[in-house]
């Protein structure tokens, strides 16, 4: 696992504020040795060394599923640059990725932890969401990807705080928390320098619990944030045969996932997330268990789902010992 | 390095496994038994053939799939109807299975 680059996914509706984001951020320390990566040039010109340009082109996997659309302009783009690194050509400890403000970052994370010639020499940093806090409580209600976007991050960015006021911001700050309980939230206005938004490994962070149950705002377009948890250890197998069931027939409805279970047989906590369809490959966490904390804890956002259901599916299958049946469910 | 690890630079996601003391023939063993708890209400099978699966139907319906990251469209494609986790029927039996 070691070596690995980290790739960092900059996503967020058209306007948000990526751009200007990712312009401040190459002035400081956070991308000074990335790589970035961007779909479209804006107005704002981006002034990197390793700035590269991505042309639209998609190309979908045998499967056909969506979700694993991998961007094969994308991969080439990241294939160059690993290219002429490995050459000596150019030198950078990090990848930076722009997406399109139209796109869902899905088929971006998806290229980058699945793709059989990349993942190997990629690690998924963070997935950073830049939400505009004047409009994006509209584009959230008028445009489902947007909450596509937000409900993906690691780390969400309300941009333009000092023109929104503090009371439209906080009521976009509510929902974002309402709708992505896993997600740490940033406040950024024109002035103040732009936070460190790069993540670590996963494992050099310690282990944080989500509270997904008292949603403090609607996110919108039937999309409910939710907690499953064990207190005893999961068979890896049995939850793996359940998590792929689930994402196969509903992976399209499940916005995001992510967590720390326990597994039988292994000390350290596990760390999973996913997006729709696409799941990271775990990773054994470095930090212990906090005391009186070892259990499961899985934070779900999705929609048209019935969370109760997901739950009672969660037990049935992976939960508790399972005894072979042996009649058949009617068609 | 344990087994979770180890294997999940390769395939899906799903196949790592977690006890690195068990043989890679014991560890598909035990994955097709696990499978066979959900699939039997469906009247499918799964059984190890080398280091992938078969999976097959009463009626003599055969696939070869490599993991649980492709087992379920085979399961779909045999069946011609969806296998859903959240289907009450499905919930419902497993609950009694497990009491």
């Amino acid at each position: 696992m070691t070596g690995r680059l980290p790739v960092d996914v900059v996503t967020g509706f058209l306007g948000a504020g990526k751009t200007s984001l990712l312009r401040r951020l190459l002035k400081g320390p956070e991308l000074a040795g990335a790589a970035v990566l961007v779909n479209e040039f804006g107005e704002i010109g981006l002034d990197h060394l390793l700035l590269e340009r991505i042309d639209g082109d998609v190309v979908l996997l045998k499967s056909g599923c969506v979700c694993c659309t991998v961007r094969g302009d994308l991969k080439a783009a990241v294939e160059g640059l690993l290219g002429r690194r490995a050459r000596g050509e150019i030198a950078f400890d990090r990848i930076a990725i722009e997406t399109t403000g139209l796109a869902d970052p899905t088929p971006v994370v998806a290229t980058i932890v699945s793709d059989a010639a990349l993942k190997h020499r990629l690690a998924m940093g963070a997935v950073i969401c830049v939400v505009d806090a004047l409009n994006g409580a509209e584009t959230l209600d008028a445009h489902e990807v947007s909450l596509r976007q937000a409900a993906a991050a690691d780390r969400i960015v309300i941009s333009k705080v000092d023109l929104a006021g503090a009371e439209t911001t906080r009521a976009i700050e509510a929902r974002l928390r309402a709708l992505n309980p896993s997600a740490d939230i940033l406040l950024l206005d024109e002035t103040s320098a732009p936070p460190a938004l790069w993540l670590g490994r996963s494992d050099d962070r310690p282990i944080s619990r989500c509270v997904a149950d008292q949603p403090a705002a609607e996110p919108g377009h039937g999309a409910h944030a939710f907690l499953l948890e064990a207190d005893r250890p999961l068979d890896w197998a049995r939850f793996g045969l359940w998590l792929s069931m689930l994402l196969h027939r509903h992976g399209g409805d499940i916005l995001r996932l992510k967590g720390v279970i326990e597994i039988e047989g292994v000390t350290a906590p596990v760390a999973i997330q996913g997006v729709q369809r696409v799941v990271h490959a775990p990773e054994h966490l470095d930090a212990a268990w906090p005391p009186g904390e070892r259990r499961s804890s899985l934070v779900v956002i999705a929609r048209n789902i019935d969370p109760e259901r997901v739950e009672r599916s969660f037990r049935a299958f992976a939960s508790s010992p399972i005894v072979a049946p042996s009649c058949a469910i009617p068609a | 390095m344990c087994g979770l690890c180890g294997s999940f630079a390769h395939g899906h996601w799903s196949d790592g496994v977690a006890s690195a003391s068990a043989t890679p023939a014991a560890e598909r063993a035990r994955r097709a038994s696990v499978a066979n708890a959900a699939l039997a209400p469906y009247g499918l099978a799964l059984k190890p053939w080398g280091t992938r699966y078969v999976l097959a139907s009463r009626t003599g319906r055969q696939s070869v799939v490599d993991g649980f990251g492709n087992l379920w469209p085979a399961a779909e494609r045999m069946l011609g109807r969806a296998c859903d986790p959240l289907d009450e029927a499905v919930i419902a039996r497993l609950e009694r299975s497990g009491r």
